[in-house]
Formats: C-alpha cells, structure tokens, sequence
C-alpha cells in the first residue's frame, strides 16, 4: 500500500516536471482581456486564429473590477501578458514603461481615427482603442407608448422629468416603474461614480474652451448641481427604494429586459443583451438641466486600449502585431469582435449593428455635440470612486441638503485630493 | 517516570543505529526544509528588500533606501488602520475565547449527542473567509435593510458584524482545543477536589482552568494573531466602507483593517505607493511577530507543569 502511494507521488511530481517543458519556440499571444461579458467571445477568436495560422492565442480575462491587480501579478510573472489593456490616463502613468510605442505600426495604419489613442508625456503611442462605446440613458419606446408618451418628447431635462415623474407615479396602474435598479455594490455603482458624473466633466472641460489633455488639478465643480437633477430622478422614480441600494442584489437589466422599467442607466455595450427581449430599444442623452442640452448627443469614448508588451519576446511582440492586424482585417474575426464591443475603429472591421451606437451617430448627424468621456481622466480613480459611492449612500439613505454637500465634497475636493496623491 | 527513563536508557544502547539513522535525517527533512525556503524564507527576505525600493513590478526594484518607512509611518491611514485593528483583536480575542471556552465546557459534561454539537460547531471554520464574508453580508443586510440601511453605513455594524463573522468561524475551531485540554485534566484531580468538597466554580478555577492553561495559551495566541492578520473576511463583508468624505476631500475608511490597508496602498493609483505598502508589510510583520512572543511568554508563565 505504502509503496503504490509512494509511486503515485512520484508519478505526479514527473508529470509536475513534464509538463513545464511544453513551452512552444515560435512567437505566442497573450491577451490578458479587461472585460468579462466579452470572454466568450474572444476565447472563440483566439481559437478561430489557431485554426487559420497554427499560432496559440491565449486569453485570460480579469475578474470584474480587478484588472489592476491581475495585471500588476500576470506582469512579474515570467511569461506576462504580450497584449493587455491601457484605458485612461492613470494607467498610461503607470504602464507607459512596460508599452511598445505603437506610432507607425502595421496596426496604427489600419486606424481610421486617432480619437481613441492614449499618448505618454513624452510623446510615445502607448495604446490605441481597440473599439468605441457610448452611454446615456436607455429607453423602451413601447413602454413610453403604453404611458402615453414618445421619446421625441424627450429633449432636456425639464421634459424627461414630466415623463418620468408621471410613469413613476403611475407605476402601479402601468405594471412597469420609470428607472431601473440604481444599485451602488461594485457591479453596479460605476454607472453613477464613472459615467454619469461625466456630465460634470465634460461640461466643465467645454467651459475651459479646449479639451482636456492630461488630468485637471482641481475642479470647479460648476455642474454638480445638473448631477443632482439627474441622479435624484434616477433613484426616486425608480422600481427601488433608495434606501436598499447600497448593498445592490437587485438585477437592474433584467428588470429593463423584462419590461419592468422604462429607462436604464447604462452603455452601448447593453445592446446584445437588451435587444434580446426589446429590439428597438433606444438610447438618449443625460439630460440634467444644462443650458442648450437640446443639443446634447450620447457619450462616446472608449475605455478599451490596446497595448503591447514592451518586455516581451521579439517573436512573442511579432505574433501579438499580427493577431492585432488579423482580428481588424479578418471579415470573420471582426465580425465577431465588432458585435461583442459594438464598433472598432479600423478601415477594413466590419460594420457595427449596434442600435444604440446608431443613435449615437443620428445625433451627431442631427448635429449635437458629443460628450466625450472626461471621465477618463479621474485620479486614483478605484479610490475617487469608492469615496463617491460611500458618500451617495448615506444620501440614499437621508436625502439632506448636508449629506449632497458630502457628495459635492467627494466629487469635487476629492479629485484634488487624488490628484496630489497621484503626482506626489 | 520509571517506564521513560529505562525506554532513555534502551535507545542509549545503540548509539550506533542512532548514528546511522541521522545521516539520514537531511533526506528526511530536506523536503521540508527546502519548500519553507522557497515559500517563506526567500519570499520573506525579498519583501523586506522590496520594503526598500520603488517599485511597479517586482523584477525592476530600484533602490532608495528608508523613505518608504518613513512615508508608511506618516500615512494617516495606517495609523487609524493600527487602532481600529488593535481593538478589533483584542475585542474578538476575549469573545471567541470566553465563548469557545464555554462551549467545550458544556460539551464535555456528558450532554447526549455532544459529538453532533462538536462536529456542527466546527463546521463554520471549513468555510474560507471570502464566501463568509458575503454570506454574512446577505445576512446581516437582509436584516438591516428592513430598517432601512445597511452594513456599509454604519461603522458599529460594520465592526460588530466582522465580530460575529469571526466568533462564528472561529469558537469551533478554538472549541476543539480547548476540549482537547479539557479531557487531559487529570481524573484524580478532579475527584481529589470532589472530596475535599469543592464547588463546581471552585473545581473549574482552581483545578480545571490551572490545568489547561497550555490550551489557553495556544487559543488565545491564535485569536489574537488571527485578529491582526484578519484580511479575507474584512475585504469580503465591508472592504472598508463606509468612507467618510473630510470636509477636504480626503477618505477615511471606517472599517479598514492593516491587512486589508496594506492591500488599498499596494494597488492604490499611485506606483511609488508599491514600496510603501511592502513597507507597511514588514512593520506588519514586526507588529504581529512581537505581539505573539509577548502574549506567549506571558501566559506560559501561568502554565502548571504535570
């Protein structure tokens, strides 16, 4: 007995040895991915590639909220990541060092924009988009017909108001609320804390007269008061009670799929699941009370960036170029690429059929101004951000004139406070 | 005793074999000795020169010496982390040892089915500490949202609730020492105590708690330890929350732990904070290390030698 134990043991420690000789000699890729809900996705593309060159494609994706620290572990290790994600200015600071300059490479030349592109300090293309999103508030035009009303009655913020307030008061009669669940756990609060509070931004990057290049010190915190008219129509006409969204576990895109809400705080990304269950479902501008916001289009940005691995392998360096090439060239891979990220932003990818992208372009053609994601630029961003959820549910939970001012205090003299932290 | 001393005397005997056995004993050990050495001892030295450097990734640590102390030491932060986590430790250090205590006191009086309690109180500490901490999360806000708010609100529920989570995973765990050292105090004691017409509380302080002061040592040493290092169920059931936003914007996270404020800096934005944390790691360390061999010297010294 014990020496059959003995020989399993040994039998597992050779296999243990073995199996690290299977290291392949030509180049490999490594994409460590950023976002979940595209997982499936791009494990099918990476397959799809070994089948058509023979070259492994190895895609691992961080869990939600935790790409900064998978990245910094995958990083040490002695076979990183040859691709990974460089989204906004914090981590361009941080990764710069660790990323190929992309200026002139084959896969900058297939770019149609240079919208999307994150440059270090100095000049050097760390990362380009890889696609393009946009946010705002998504609709179910057949819900706003059952209340009576349009979504072309919607075009500020006074008009979304009268729409909302009427179907959330007569939320019971109708079977279905106005907002969704307006959650604050951290599946959820980004909507809040990382999109909506672009409005802020934004606006103020418009007041200043250019657009924002690297992170502001300060802000002046000119527009709060326009976040509040949104986010205090969000959370107190919504299928919620205020009260119970700090701890969130309620499915906010299931309540909108299932017809329980007519408005959903969220991004183009929702498009594939949305349209499942409400296909003509539509998107509108965050209409917050602002002078002129008639002429407000959607949020368009992205977050999404590729960058190479400065310190990987020659080969591995080559291999992870010519993924890149192919999956912005192939009509199949970018069919596939295109329908999970909504658009990219190359000559020859394939063409989005986004619906919500497609509003955001109708706007622009109807000529409104986009919104772009100033958001980007927010210091210490996990920790701006948790200090922003903490201070919105003790609103939630009391909304007094005092606990807003907190919410203004982390809004507005928390960004300074990161930002000294940042560049100390 | 007579038994032990002509067994001493039979192995001094053969000293030959004894020889013979010990060239042996580096195969023996080896293994051992080799895994500690690249699990902790290396690592170990490596973090404390990390401690040192600046850093974003570990293979490309620049030098600089102590400034990292000195920047971890001013951190307003770790400071508040270091109360709040001393309390916590000795807070649950006299809850789960009193209680677990308790437990195996009752459950070594001969109640029927005292080995089903045994089994089912000892359960809680299969489970790892992030899972707890969500169940106990959902738990503990099933019941607070009925009143309208919530665990990360509210810095007293937030503390008593890691409480609770702690005392729940750990009085099994304690309780099975502690019934350990209950079952090793000596019959004849206790009948000599009968005899002599002790009371019950007067047998349990003077006969049966003397005799299982090395069980107290060993639980109490680890409730304390495990209150300092606690990390996994911090992060799990409040992760800090709540925040409470100074009139200049700064944070203080309420519920924030070391373990678990050495964690925040280490991934905060800011890459020169890397050092920083490691070097919050190592004062950790030496925190940690000189609260146990005080609390370990102190309580054996009340051990009763048999």
């Amino acid at each position: 007995m014990k020496k059959a134990l003995s020989l399993l043991l040994s039998v597992i420690l050779c296999i243990g040895l073995l199996s690290a000789c299977g290291e392949s000699k030509s180049g490999s890729v490594y994409w460590l991915n950023f976002k979940p809900e595209s997982d499936e996705a791009l494990q099918e593309v990476a397959k799809l590639y070994k089948e058509k060159t023979g070259v492994d494609v190895k895609v691992v994706t961080a869990a939600s909220g935790t790409y900064g620290q998978t990245l910094t572990s995958e990083m040490d290790k002695s076979a990183p990541p040859t691709l990974f994600v460089v989204g906004n200015t914090n981590s361009v600071k941080d990764w710069a060092d660790y990323a190929l300059d992309l200026k002139d490479t084959p896969i900058a030349k297939e770019l149609n924009t240079d919208a999307y592109n994150l440059y270090s300090a100095d000049g050097k293309l760390v990362s380009i988009g890889y696609c393009f999103e946009c946010y705002g508030i998504i609709v179910n035009p057949d819900l706003l017909e059952k209340a009576g009303h349009s979504v072309d009655e919607i075009t500020n913020f006074a008009t979304l108001k009268a729409v909302v307030e009427d179907i959330h008061s007569r939320a019971a009669e109708l079977g279905f609320d106005a907002f969704s669940a307006c959650d604050m756990d951290s599946s959820s609060s980004w909507r809040f804390t990382g999109h909506m509070v672009n409005l802020e931004y934004y606006y103020e990057e418009r007041d200043s007269g250019s657009t924002w290049t690297e992170c502001p010190a300060e802000l002046k915190g000119t527009y709060v008061e326009n976040y509040k008219n949104l986010y205090d129509l969000c959370i107190n006409n919504s299928t919620q009670d205020p009260k119970t969204l700090a701890t969130g576990g309620h499915d906010s895109e299931a309540e909108f799929k299932e017809g329980k809400a007519a408005f959903f705080v969220n991004g183009s990304w929702e498009y594939s699941a949305v349209s499942e269950t409400v296909p003509n479902a539509t998107m509108i501008p965050y209409y917050c009370g602002v002078e002129g916001e008639e002429k407000a289009g959607l949020n368009c940005g992205t977050e999404n960036c590729w960058a190479i691995n400065s310190k990987a392998s020659e080969e591995d360096q080559k291999a992870t170029m010519d993924f890149l090439v192919w999956c912005v060239t192939d009509a199949e891979a970018s069919r596939i690429l295109v329908d999970t990220f909504g658009a990219m932003p190359y000559k020859s990818a394939a063409e989005s059929t986004n619906g919500f992208l497609a509003a955001a372009n109708e706007y622009t053609n109807k000529g409104c101004y986009v919104m772009d994601w100033a958001t980007n630029y927010q210091p210490g961003v996990d920790d701006y951000r948790a200090g922003l959820v903490s201070a919105l549910n003790a609103y939630n939970a009391d909304q007094t004139d005092a606990n807003w001012e907190t919410v203004r205090t982390a809004m507005i003299d928390g960004w300074a406070v990161q930002y000294q932290k940042q560049n100390q | 005793m007579k038994n032990n001393k002509s067994n001493f005397s039979a192995l001094k005997k053969k000293p030959a074999k004894i020889r013979s056995m010990r060239k042996w004993s580096w195969l023996f050990m080896g293994p051992v000795v080799v895994c500690f050495a690249i699990g902790f001892i290396w690592p170990f030295i490596q973090g404390i020169y990390l401690s040192l450097c600046k850093f974003r990734l570990i293979k490309d640590a620049e030098f600089i010496g102590f400034g990292n102390y000195g920047r971890a030491l001013a951190d307003p932060s770790f400071n508040r982390a270091f109360w709040y986590t001393a309390l916590f430790a000795i807070a649950s250090l006299i809850i789960i040892n009193i209680l677990a205590f308790t437990v195996a006191y009752l459950l070594t009086q001969g109640i029927k089915g005292s080995n089903l309690f045994r089994t089912v109180f000892f359960m809680p500490n299969l489970i790892g500490g992030i899972v707890l901490g969500y169940i106990w999360s959902m738990i503990f806000d099933g019941i607070l949202s009925r009143y309208g708010t919530s665990i990360l609100e509210n810095s007293t529920f937030g503390f008593w609730g890691l409480i609770i989570l702690v005392c729940w995973q750990q009085i099994g765990y304690m309780m099975i020492i502690y019934i350990a050292g209950l079952q090793a105090v000596p019959e004849d004691m206790l009948e000599a105590a009968k005899i002599d017409g002790a009371s019950k509380w007067q047998t349990l302080f003077k006969v049966t708690i003397p005799n299982i002061m090395p069980s107290i040592t060993i639980c109490t040493f680890l409730s304390l330890t495990n209150g300092f290092k606690l990390f996994d169920q911090n992060l799990a059931l409040t992760g800090g929350l709540p925040i409470t936003i100074l009139s200049d914007g700064s944070q203080i996270k309420q519920t924030e732990m070391l373990a678990l404020n050495i964690f925040n800096t280490f991934y905060g934005q800011n890459t020169s904070a890397t050092g920083v944390a490691q070097a919050k790691a190592v004062l950790f360390f030496i925190l940690v290390a000189a609260l146990g061999l005080i609390q370990l010297r102190f309580t054996r010294r009340k051990e009763v030698q048999q």
